[in-house]
């Protein structure tokens, strides 16, 4: 993977050669794999994404029992058009929630980058296909930049909760969605970079606390405000609006801040909202018998 | 890392380290055993054991003791799969070992009455360490082919080896020796860039000496 946003953009003008393809070639040379595999491998992510979104069951309710439904019911709001935010936002609110109390819910998702944040990237995605009409293979592309993205934010900083907290989880599945939006309207390899900065700025201290431990309070709603965030940072970046801090160096402030983090808001569940009155009383009521 | 770690897994909710590596260790058990599971006695530890069952833990080892992988359907269902394919299992607490915070040891016996004790680590994203056998002290990944050789503990075994794979063309990434005590059984584990031929397999268990080799090959995964 590469390990600079820079280093693509400055691979992009040099060898005339767009971001997404780039993180293609750097991948099947890595892992010995040629194109053909890659876009197929690819395609099947994103395949595994849209089915897990479509075979959400509103029915279901989570091993603790705290999650589920929740998508089901912005569906219904959605209906009757009452979103204060819109249609468009809806559907990516929706989908957050779909996706992610799927996975609270042990059905299939793709962890991108992690299980706990796998609503934001195929909310926004799949949204943006359903509004533009844009091609299955386009939306391939559109995943290898958010990999690209990903990948160089696990190089400068990391890309688990246990590591950096939430900003690592949610804040890079947002910095990936935010790029990949941008490209799929035509962003080059800068306007990639800046929406994904301006995406992970906002996300940056972001604790990682969940309730008892599991991938549900607050990891599920998250998702939401993640898929969002990744919206208006494309919006700002397509308006022409710059991060004055790069991406890189963003990602760089972001493994500082994770360093300094106490353990006990790194997925320990000893601190944030899991340390609060509601949040024991939840602990203590679904403990292993 | 490779880009299908970044996006990817496709898996089974809902934690990459709780429960896709949970079932990753139960399949590697599986085929370090080498045949279908009888009864296995699973014992977890460290968060595994406090958060397991809200991450469905535990359904997730029987799955992989099964032999599902990451993504099937099936894993919620274990428990119903493995009664109806009579692998009989508990699950308790074990003891905390330190330095282990997602740990879980299994004793199994397969159906031809092959025993194995493993114990296994889930250190994030889905993938995982083998960290004992057989009482042993080990580590691999289990991502590439991987030999585990049990032989007397006397001098020349490593010169002895290597040669037969050298022979087939099999270049080592990495090789680790490990041993209970001094003159008693040592342990070699083996982990290579390509597969290992069956006849170089059976070479290898006609050494004498050698006690057990077990091979975990990477075929028909992905």
């Amino acid at each position: 993977m590469y390990d600079s946003l820079n280093q693509i953009i400055k691979e992009e003008k040099e060898k005339k050669t767009p971001f997404w393809k780039l993180v293609q070639l750097d991948d099947c040379h890595e892992s010995e794999t040629t194109v053909k595999e890659s876009m197929s491998e690819v395609m099947r992510v994103y395949t595994a994404m849209k089915d897990s979104v479509i075979n959400y069951d509103s029915s279901l309710k989570s091993q603790s029992g705290l999650v589920g439904g929740n998508g089901e019911k912005i569906r219904r709001r959605l209906n009757k058009r009452q979103m204060i935010c819109g249609d468009f936002i809806g559907t990516v609110i929706e989908k957050a929630l779909k996706v992610s109390e799927s996975n609270a819910c042990m059905k299939r998702i793709v962890a991108a980058p992690t299980a706990g944040s796998c609503g934001v990237v195929p909310a926004v995605l799949i949204s943006l296909q359903e509004k533009e009409g844009f091609s299955d293979e386009k939306m391939c592309e559109a995943l290898y930049v958010a990999a690209g993205i990903g990948g160089v934010i696990a190089s400068k900083a990391s890309i688990s909760g246990a590591q950096h907290g939430c900003q690592a989880e949610i804040g890079a599945a947002s910095s990936m969605a935010a790029g990949a939006a941008v490209y799929l309207y035509g962003g080059d390899g800068s306007d990639i970079a800046n929406a994904a900065a301006l995406a992970l700025k906002n996300l940056l201290g972001l604790a990682c606390d969940p309730v008892a431990g599991l991938v549900e309070v607050p990891c599920v709603k998250r998702n939401v405000m993640g898929a969002v965030n990744a919206i208006t940072s494309a919006d700002l970046t397509l308006a022409g609006i710059k991060s004055k801090i790069p991406a890189d160096e963003v990602f760089e402030a972001m493994n500082k801040i994770g360093r300094n983090m106490n353990a006990d808001i790194k997925e320990t569940a000893e601190g944030g909202l899991a340390a609060t009155k509601t949040g024991n009383r939840i602990k203590e009521s679904i403990k292993i018998k | 890392m490779n880009l299908f770690d970044i996006i990817g897994p496709i898996m089974i909710g809902p934690s990459s380290s709780h429960t896709a590596g949970a079932v990753k260790i139960g399949n590697v058990a599986r085929r370090l055993l080498g045949e279908d599971v009888k009864k296995a006695e699973i014992y977890f530890m460290g968060s595994f054991l406090s958060t397991g069952k809200g991450h469905g833990t535990d359904r997730a080892i029987v799955a992989g003791l099964l032999g599902l992988a990451v993504d099937d359907d099936g894993i919620p269902n274990s428990f119903e799969i493995a009664e109806k394919r009579k692998m009989k299992f508990t699950i308790k607490a074990g003891e905390d070992v330190e330095g282990h915070p997602n740990a879980v040891r299994m004793k199994l016996i397969g159906v031809s009455g092959r025993k194995i004790e493993v114990m296994g680590n889930s250190v994030g994203g889905g993938r995982i360490e083998i960290c004992e056998m057989d009482g042993v002290e080990t580590s691999f990944s289990a991502e590439a082919p991987t030999l585990i050789i049990q032989n007397e503990d006397k001098p020349g075994y490593v010169a002895e080896i290597t040669p037969i794979l050298v022979k087939e063309h099999v270049n080592i990434a990495t090789m680790q020796l490990h041993r209970r005590k001094r003159g008693t059984i040592a342990v070699m584990v083996i982990e290579c860039d390509q597969e290992i031929p069956d006849s170089c397999i059976k070479a290898l268990k006609k050494l004498d000496g050698v006690l057990e080799v077990v091979y975990l090959s990477m075929r028909g995964l992905e």
